[in-house]
């Protein structure tokens, strides 16, 4: 029977037509939909959402902080995550597992809480650190963190930071033992063994834990909304703004749709380049 | 003094030996197989050798120079892993030049004598390719050709061959063999397989429980066993009345040992028997002649000459 198949996934994909693929298809064409202060939104078809999205440098501005955010979280869960997963991988047996729970714990408590940490710690002048700091003498005025944009990569780098050492150490999990010995044996020193054998086997990893923390630090909301508030305002931050004060949804729904669009756009197209960078060497 | 020296080796893991005092001299060209079941501290004896592991006690000295004393990264020894340990990153040039480039070769000698080694184990047509793309047999011969090509004063071969197939593994033993010779690399080979190694060494170390059970030439080990681990290692045995007896030597006869033939395996080259006597179940093996053989079921009678 050729029916079967979708017959069984037939309650699977009425779900996922009803949560995703429906309310999807309403936010773009509420993108379309005019909005005023007095009319509220009316069920027409004008590109001026679109227009004003694309064309205004305050849209622009807050797209490319986004991104640019989203981009140096990548680069700092990189660049801690994946030495953080090499030296967890070569632990012994009870010290690996409680670390990797430490490292995996934190995903077990909610984003904002986490988020809120990073506030009661770097929070102005009444934050435990900055109060710790002052009075030491170390710093005179509280260190710059909340409504920063370091701030938001910083906490979003710590958020974020557990998908990086999950897709490194799966990678490392499939590295055979024996290359390093086998590089060491043919003279390798320990870096050349790291730099010339590791990375260029664990890229991939790397890589696709790349893609995952970009997508999430850009659709991110909690971590923005909370140490960057209303003056550091990010793609998603400002399309909640957009619904729920402003009460203007066709705005709101253009800015979460470009930011939906381009976050599949760039996530495909890399995905695409890491596939065929690497598809002769793994299977 | 020997080419390469173990002497009073030892390593421990907790309480448990894994080389336990282990002496043996290794002259230069000599192909010696370390030779046990799993667990018995050969191919820890191997990664004592390579330096990947320390030892609790003992030396190793290789021309009379302390090895113990040379970091693994230059001790300069070849070696080929169980499972290749191939960059999969790399293609097969690079990986058979990785340990050249590491010598600081330059890069028109790298690409000289890469190409002669592929040669040598027949890949001089695979330099482009990544060792995914290749059969394990290929992979097999470029992890021998990276090992080769740094011309170590010693091969190490961790059971090279376990990862191929019957009629490869066959294959790629007369080869090595040939490569072996032709080289005059001094080599030490790990493996479980007592076929492979009787086929190529010049001398195997039987080992046990990290201590080496007899030291000598195949047919030596074979026909003059030390131990009774020795004798039930290599090759079949039969325990008649206190005495062991190769299954080969034991013939069919008109009067002797009484028994009935329980069952009769035939293996091409030869007749597998096993038969049922008063001392107990005997293995024997007779070569297919062509003549008339006993079936199963038949009442013979078994005689051999007596152990030298």
């Amino acid at each position: 029977m050729k029916a079967t198949p979708y017959l069984l996934s037939l309650p699977a994909l009425l779900l996922f037509g009803a949560v995703v693929i429906v309310p999807l298809v309403m936010t773009v064409l509420l993108s379309f939909h005019d909005w005023g202060q007095y009319k509220g939104i009316e069920p027409v078809f004008v590109l001026k959402n679109w227009h004003e999205v694309l064309t205004d440098s305050y849209f622009l501005e807050m797209f490319w902080r986004t991104f640019r955010i989203a981009f140096l979280v990548t680069l700092l869960t990189a660049l801690l995550g994946a030495p953080e997963a090499y030296i967890l991988n070569r632990m012994r047996s009870p010290w690996r597992g409680l670390f990797l729970l430490v490292i995996l714990g934190p995903l077990l408590i909610s984003v904002v809480a986490r988020t809120l940490g990073w506030a009661l710690l770097f929070g102005g002048s009444s934050g435990v650190v900055n109060k710790a700091l002052i009075s030491m003498g170390l710093i005179s005025a509280p260190l710059p963190f909340m409504f920063t944009e370091t701030g938001v990569v910083i906490a979003l780098a710590h958020v974020l930071m557990p998908y990086m050492v999950l897709a490194v150490w799966a990678a490392l999990q499939r590295l055979d033992p024996q290359v390093e010995n086998a590089a060491v044996a043919l003279g390798a020193g320990p870096f050349t063994v790291l730099r010339r054998i590791v990375l260029p086997q664990i890229m991939p990893g790397i890589l696709s834990g790349a893609v995952i923390v970009f997508a999430l630090a850009a659709s991110a909301f909690a971590t923005p909304a909370i140490i960057g508030g209303r003056r550091l305002k990010v793609a998603s931050t400002l399309a909640y703004d957009e619904f729920l004060n402003t009460l203007n949804w066709p705005l709101g729904a253009a800015v979460a749709v470009l930011l939906l669009f381009a976050l599949v756009a760039i996530v495909i197209g890399t995905s695409r380049l890491v596939e065929r960078r690497y598809a002769q060497v793994f299977s | 003094m020997a080419f390469l020296t173990l002497d009073r080796l030892t390593k421990r893991f907790g309480t448990h030996a894994a080389v336990d005092g282990l002496s043996l001299g290794v002259e230069k060209g000599e192909f010696v197989s370390l030779l046990g079941p799993s667990g018995c501290g050969k191919t820890t004896t191997l990664q004592l050798i390579a330096g990947f592991v320390e030892p609790t006690s003992g030396g190793i000295t290789l021309e009379g120079r302390d090895l113990l004393a040379v970091k693994p990264a230059r001790r300069g020894l070849g070696i080929v892993f169980q499972s290749y340990a191939l960059f999969p990153h790399m293609t097969v040039a690079e990986n058979v030049g990785f340990g050249l480039e590491m010598q600081g070769v330059a890069a028109a000698e790298r690409v000289r004598r890469v190409g002669e080694t592929l040669e040598l184990v027949g890949l001089g047509a695979f330099t482009g390719r990544f060792p995914r793309q290749m059969s394990g047999g290929q992979q097999q011969r470029v992890a021998l050709a990276r090992a080769l090509v740094i011309k170590p004063q010693i091969l190490l071969l961790d059971e090279p061959l376990s990862n191929l197939d019957a009629k490869l593994r066959e294959e790629m033993q007369i080869e090595l063999r040939q490569i072996q010779r032709s080289l005059g690399t001094t080599t030490i080979l790990v493996t479980h397989d007592q076929a492979e190694a009787m086929a190529l060494s010049d001398r195997l170390v039987v080992m046990n429980h990290g201590r080496a059970e007899q030291i000598g030439a195949p047919h030596e080990a074979y026909e003059r066993p030390a131990t009774p681990f020795v004798a039930s290692f290599l090759g079949k045995t039969n325990l008649v009345n206190g005495a062991t007896v190769r299954p080969e030597k034991i013939a069919f006869a008109a009067e002797g040992l009484a028994g009935t033939v329980r069952t009769r395996i035939f293996q091409g080259s030869h007749w597998l028997y096993q038969v049922e006597t008063a001392g107990g179940l005997v293995t024997v093996i007779r070569q297919n002649t062509g003549e008339p053989v006993p079936a199963e079921g038949d009442a013979v009678h078994l005689a051999w000459a007596a152990a030298a």
